[in-house]
């Protein structure tokens, strides 16, 4: 064997281990969620239970009527992608223009406009939390999905925005002047040319974008008040008191609301090195 | 990040000459010239805030409800759950905009609300006959300065549940632990025989459950929060051995060391588990430990009024709540209809195995007594003698302060009386400001 | 942070710039309209807030008190006590975070097979949304049925099980922990970004120089990865700094306040104790704060002109 393949093999047992160790509490997550509630509570823990027990899963995914287990969670689930698809689109939508205004054109007060929506990050959501409620209210968007859609772009676009502004620099302007000396219009060219080449920037954009509308919780907490819009990390804050008395059914819950965001996660992975690298980092 | 500064300098000038220019402070929507009266108009939707925990399930609700539309058809009724943990901050937040007609308020906060008047004066509504058909402490939750602010919905206290089971194999009579001393000499011999490492689990997270749980020893204890003159006195002598009490059992071993980071469904959890003997806990605790899916003591455990302290009392804390009407409400007399039927007998009656019912003629009632016979018999004794936490404006406040220096003692940061004296002082402090 | 990664775009004609400047504020406008739309109006509402007595939010003629809640909050013991665990929060994290993500990034970026395997096995944890998050931590500490329990139990380490956030230093220590496993994918895949953007010939041609690996990682890895650093480290200040969640989730500021950080502090005061003023002059510490944490930083970066920012 070779110093380098030997050098290799280490590193790969290392990364083995890492992976698994840094995966041991949700390993735990997922076999707390098919062990049976009683023997949950075991004193000394058996680590692999001695019968499989899918009910939580079963009972959380069935629609249910008031009082049962599953009674809001799919409702949960529902908004929670309605929320977070939208909410992705339209932000989406807006920082490839703002991004492309920000990259290409010269303008007076382009710094001072993108250090604005930047600083925008530093406001904690609290300072906003009153004053946004008497809006909603006025707005009639209280407990409305749209309503946290209007306050999740705030937080989400100024993040997009960087991201893509930061992607749309690395595409070569010669690229783009070709389309136009062919006859693209700017609009044209940045359809043409710059969206298909800043492929992984949009892509980091969207995961970043996702993550955040379905990660937020303060404003769903005091915005929502039924079903018709709660979000799952609402749903979940409150099936942890209500069913403190079952792990199991928290894990399973969490396990669930988790399995959007993980998917995006493995299928665009390969893209948020590149997206980021170039995005981000290099400028 | 050069002209982050000047950002901010801008940002601030702007919103500084704007500030000049405002009038209304808050953005609160101007409210509405409300006499707390629809003229008698009986229909529409009544939106009503309620919590998950304890009491009536959801369940519970949704029937309550079927029953109602049948004789009131033109009503709508909007339930929305929260957890107890939200509920106030929720009421709070909503207040302004008037999103519920009804909220469900807890014993401690009426003169909260009924000062910053978030909820309307219904004296006028309140039937006569109530004052005397309903339990004291259930209506205690509805009052304030001797008006009613509310409605009571259903008397509640901190019962005592015992495992039998890990009683009988330590040699302990259930008819024995009638004091605390006793329970402690109980909760040591179950100790001895290794049946249990920490025979009583308690709810001292920081949070309201840990003041519920000082407020019971305190009246055991035969102390009180505050003197004749509203100013807090608990640091006095029955204070003090209320709150040593608390940290000897937890330095001794005797209580669950997990106790400081327990809230109510915690010390169910444990007492499920069966390696806990004794517990304090609300009346629908029962249900639980008696439900064989997630207990493994279903049958094993039984229940009685608090144990007695040195006074030779036993007050239960008063943890009633109950339905208040909203200042922002659209649409009071639908929303009162409502109440008037939630907290009606025929009503509540049938629901006492989730909740005790509100009239006194219920507890001596057979048929309705045979629907939860062990909870009814302790909460015949629990009922008659009660403990009330302060009635004070920012009680939130004075919780928060007294919440974290019963922690500074349980970890043995501060002694007991130091702890108690800091709350008193804060205390007193935020009373006045 | 990043406006020094725009470059100037070339010289154009003023005519043309004026067309530019037009059609730059069209494609910006939307943007602007859900950012600023959103954000300003609020943001005015609680600035006035702060400098008015406002015990409820009903309350139509609240006193005007100037800077009194400003000064009332700074001679608060507690305000000062949750901006210290605050600060607390922050620093540990960070150090956590960055040397941990450092690792990561270093071991995702060195040579093996079944690298996405890897990848998703880093990913994973930073997908999970953090009340899940919260809520998992808070199973694993638990005192009763806890997995850290079981585990040290069976291995003989503890001989019963231990209430791990009943001390509020521990506990804050392990809130600490589980936020930061969370956060420690996404910090090392912004290292790993940088990382990839060294050019490979730099480590070749220290190598023939006969570099040993430490050597290289001081010489060209630090250095060059100094940008991505700077990014990853404003960028989670402000995030820690504004902590909020997490704890509501699974501490709610306990034990004995040991994890009451200045945004729970805050939202404790507005909303459970109804005290608006004071709770809006919080508000606008955290802002100034972190406001002043981001220029220092950005001073920092500027001067080691080591940066690209």
């Amino acid at each position: 064997m070779t110093r380098r393949k030997r050098t290799q093999l280490a590193v790969e047992i290392t990364a083995a281990v890492v992976g698994i160790v840094y995966l041991l509490p949700m390993l735990w997550s997922v076999i707390a969620s098919v062990t049976p509630a009683s023997a949950l509570l075991e004193q000394p823990l058996r680590w692999i239970p001695s019968q499989l027990d899918f009910g939580r899963y079963i009972a959380i995914l069935t629609p249910g009527g008031v009082g049962e287990t599953g009674a809001g969670f799919l409702e949960a689930m529902g908004n929670s992608l309605f929320v977070a698809a939208i909410t992705v689109t339209i932000a989406l939508v807006v920082s490839i223009f703002g991004a492309y205004a920000f990259a290409r054109l010269k303008f007076a007060g382009r710094r001072i406009t993108l250090a604005l929506f930047l600083s925008t990050y530093m406001l904690p959501q609290i300072a906003l939390l009153i004053p946004l409620y008497f809006i909603l209210n006025q707005l009639s968007l209280l407990d409305s999905r749209w309503g946290l859609i209007l306050v999740d772009l705030a937080l989400v676009v100024p993040f997009t925005l960087w991201i893509l502004s930061n992607y749309f620099l690395t595409v070569p302007e010669e690229l783009e002047d070709a389309a136009r000396v062919d006859g693209c219009t700017r609009m044209g060219a940045l359809w043409r040319v710059v969206l298909p080449s800043a492929r992984p920037g949009i892509v980091t954009a969207i995961m970043f974008a996702f993550f955040l509308a379905w990660d937020e919780f303060l404003y769903a907490l005091i915005f929502t008040s039924t079903y018709a819009s709660k979000t799952l990390p609402v749903a979940i804050a409150e099936f942890s008191g209500r069913y403190t008395t079952d792990f199991g059914l928290v894990a399973a819950g969490g396990l669930v609301a988790a399995l959007p965001p993980v998917l995006i996660a493995l299928a665009f992975q390969r893209n948020i090195v590149s997206g980021m690298s170039a995005g981000a980092i290099k400028g | 990040m050069n002209l982050s500064r000047r950002t901010v300098l801008l940002t601030g000038g702007a919103l500084a000459a704007a500030a000049v220019a405002g009038c209304s402070v808050t953005g609160a929507p101007a409210p509405a010239a409300t006499t707390g009266s629809t003229g008698g108009k009986l229909s529409g939707t009544v939106n009503i805030l309620l919590m998950k925990q304890a009491g009536w399930t959801e369940d519970d609700w949704a029937g309550v409800i079927t029953k109602f539309n049948q004789t009131n058809p033109d009503i709508t009724i909007n339930p929305t759950f929260v957890a107890y943990e939200a509920l106030h901050d929720k009421i709070v937040a909503a207040a302004a905009a008037g999103t519920f007609d009804i909220v469900l308020m807890d014993v401690i906060w009426p003169p909260e609300f009924a000062e910053k008047k978030m909820i309307l004066d219904v004296t006028d509504r309140v039937p006569a006959n109530w004052k005397t058909e309903m339990l004291g402490g259930a209506l205690q939750a509805a009052e304030y300065k001797g008006r009613f602010v509310g409605a009571p919905q259903v008397p509640s206290t901190k019962l005592f549940f015992y495992n039998k089971d890990l009683m009988s194999k330590a040699g302990v009579d259930e008819s024995s632990i009638d004091s605390w001393d006793a329970v402690m000499t109980a909760a040591k011999a179950i100790k001895d025989k290794g049946l249990s490492k920490h025979p009583i689990a308690w709810s001292w997270a920081q949070a309201e459950a840990v003041i519920c749980d000082f407020a019971q020893l305190l009246g055991a204890y035969g102390g009180t929060f505050t003197d004749d003159a509203g100013k807090l006195n608990f640091n006095n002598d029955a204070g003090q051995q209320t709150l040593q009490f608390m940290v000897d059992s937890l330095k001794s071993g005797i209580s669950h060391p997990g106790s400081p980071t327990f809230l109510e469904d915690d010390v169910i959890k444990a007492l499920q588990s069966g390696e806990v003997a004794f517990g304090l806990n609300w009346e629908s605790t029962f249900r639980d430990l008696n439900d064989t899916k997630a207990s493994k003591v279903a049958g094993k455990m039984g229940v009685s009024a608090t144990p007695t302290g040195p006074s030779g009392k036993r007050p239960g804390v008063n943890g009633a709540m109950a339905y208040a009407i909203s200042a922002g409400s659209k649409n009071p007399d639908a929303a009162w209809k409502v109440i008037e039927f939630v907290t009606s007998r025929e009503v509540q009656d049938p629901l006492a195995k989730s909740s005790m019912p509100n009239w006194i003629a219920s507890f001596s009632d057979p048929n309705v007594v045979k629907i939860n016979p062990e909870v009814f018999a302790a909460c015949k004794v629990a009922y008659a003698d009660s403990i009330l936490r302060p009635q004070v404006v920012n009680y939130n406040k004075v919780s928060a302060i007294l919440q974290v220096e019963i922690q500074n003692a349980l970890l043995g940061s501060k002694t007991a009386k130091a702890a108690l004296d800091d709350a008193v002082n804060q205390g007193n402090d935020a009373l006045a400001g | 942070m990043t406006t020094r990664t725009i470059r100037t775009p070339r010289r154009h004609t003023s005519a043309t710039s004026q067309v530019q400047t037009r059609f730059a504020w069209l494609l910006l406008a939307p943007a602007i309209l859900v950012v600023f739309g959103v954000i300003l109006y609020p943001l005015y509402r609680t600035v006035l807030v702060s400098l008015f007595d406002v015990r409820s939010a009903l309350d139509p003629s609240p006193a005007f008190v100037g800077l009194g809640n400003y000064v009332a909050m700074l001679s608060s013991p507690s305000v000062w006590a949750s901006l210290g665990r605050t600060l607390y929060f922050t620093v540990v994290s960070l150090i956590i975070e960055v040397t941990l993500g450092l690792c990561l990034a270093l071991l995702l970026n060195a040579p093996m097979r079944f690298r996405w395997l890897f990848r998703t096995a880093i990913v994973i944890p930073w997908a999970l949304p953090t009340i899940v998050n919260a809520a998992m931590w808070k199973g694993i500490y638990n005192a009763q049925y806890g997995a850290l329990n079981a585990v040290l139990y069976q291995l003989g380490v503890i001989h019963d099980y231990v209430p791990w956030l009943s001390e509020p230093w521990r506990a804050m220590n392990l809130v600490i922990l589980a936020d930061a496993w969370k956060t420690t994918p996404l910090v090392a895949f912004f290292l790993l970004a940088g990382l990839t953007s060294i050019p490979s010939e730099l480590y070749e041609a220290a190598e023939v120089d006969g570099l040993g690996w430490w050597k290289r990682f001081r010489a060209i890895t630090l250095p060059l990865l100094v940008p991505a650093i700077s990014i990853v480290v404003v960028l989670r200040t402000v995030e820690a700094f504004k902590v909020f969640d997490i704890i509501y989730a699974m501490t709610r500021g306990g034990p004995a306040n040991g994890t009451a950080v200045i945004s729970y502090y805050t939202y404790q005061t507005a909303f459970s104790d109804q005290s608006f003023g004071i709770g809006s002059a919080m508000a606008m510490l955290i802002v100034l704060i972190i406001a002043i944490l981001c220029m220092i930083y950005l001073r920092l970066i500027r001067s080691s002109e080591m940066s690209l920012l």
